[in-house]
């Protein structure tokens, strides 16, 4: 029985090992921003073209980027929380229109409701290769300072929420640094 | 018969369509710099796409990071500098060869780790039973080879 001990615990190990592995999504990528500073960026903002959008538009307290388009699905999905958000004033929201038709992104906007504070257009995607967006959407949370605390990728749901913003919020909110 | 070959021929011609679709143009004049891009977007994983290269996808993501590295590459930075804009960006998960330091370096030594302690065990396990008279073998070991079809 004892020499198969040690070969039966690697069996199980493995098992336990490829469990954890099969629960875990393989296209989640985890963002090389987290703990540093927001990539800098300067965009048009999406309705007026002579307006600027960039880091410094941030308030100074907690903000969220989210990139989206009207392309995409999971943007519309979430819309609807990003406008309880907005109307509860939970936090500012900036957007970044990723990728898409200005047009078509101003039209969504008034046809769906508008829950950011402003927007910046990067049609040609360089703010999201520079903040290493490689999917619509993504929202980050950024701190007062700048600095990136959380990347949260595909839509925003009440339930993503609770569980990954709020508890960071909070700890934002004590002083403590995450 | 014709009406199968007719629907080959014509599959076959849109297959080569979409084939020559993915970057058709030659991004460079100099034959240089097109070998080196033409190397380095073939060592950059397409996050969108996952398990193709930059090269081989016509993602718009993979586009996108095609354009930023001609640009990056027409601007005179090195290879070098081109990784580190892609790993600062999406980590060295970009890289299909991700670069041996910090964090990847288990990455490149688990192998070896895992080769060096299988042949430990073996040769430990070889090595007792070495020493076993032949008698005292477990008994599949003792099998009489001449037994075997």
């Amino acid at each position: 029985m004892n020499r198969f001990a040690a070969p039966i615990g690697a069996f199980v190990l493995l098992l336990v090992a490829f469990g954890i592995g099969l629960t875990r999504d393989p296209s989640a990528l985890p963002s090389p921003f987290i703990g540093k500073p927001a990539p800098q960026f300067a965009l048009p903002e999406l309705h007026d073209q002579k307006e600027q959008v960039d880091n410094s538009s941030f308030s100074g307290s907690p903000v969220l980027v989210n990139f989206w388009a009207t392309w995409c699905v999971g943007c519309r999905q979430e819309h609807a929380f990003l406008m309880r958000l907005a109307k509860d004033n939970v936090i500012p929201i900036y957007g970044i229109n990723w990728r898409d038709d200005r047009a078509a992104a101003i039209e969504w906007l008034k046809q769906l409701g508008n829950p950011y504070v402003k927007n910046g257009f990067d049609g040609v995607n360089r703010t999201g290769i520079d903040w290493g967006v490689y999917g619509a959407p993504e929202t980050f949370l950024v701190d007062g300072n700048g600095i990136v605390i959380y990347k949260h990728l595909g839509p925003l749901s009440d339930g993503a929420w609770q569980s990954e913003f709020v508890p960071r919020l909070l700890e934002l909110a004590s002083g403590q640094t995450p | 018969m014709r009406l199968s070959i007719t629907v080959l021929v014509i599959s076959l011609s849109l297959m080569s369509k979409s084939v020559q679709a993915i970057d058709p143009e030659q991004a460079f004049d100099d034959p240089q710099l097109q070998s080196r891009y033409e190397t380095i977007i073939a060592e950059v994983r397409c996050l969108k796409c996952q398990n193709q290269t930059i090269k081989d996808s016509n993602a718009f993501l993979a586009d996108d990071l095609r354009r930023e590295i001609r640009r990056l590459l027409s601007e005179g930075n090195t290879d070098a500098e081109v990784y580190d804009f892609l790993v600062l960006r999406y980590g060295e998960f970009a890289l299909y060869r991700p670069r041996k330091s910090g964090k990847t370096l288990i990455l490149w030594l688990a192998p070896f780790i895992f080769f060096g302690v299988g042949g430990y065990v073996f040769s430990r396990v070889l090595r007792r039973r070495m020493a076993l008279p032949v008698d005292e073998l477990p008994v599949d070991d003792n099998a009489n080879p001449t037994e075997r079809s």
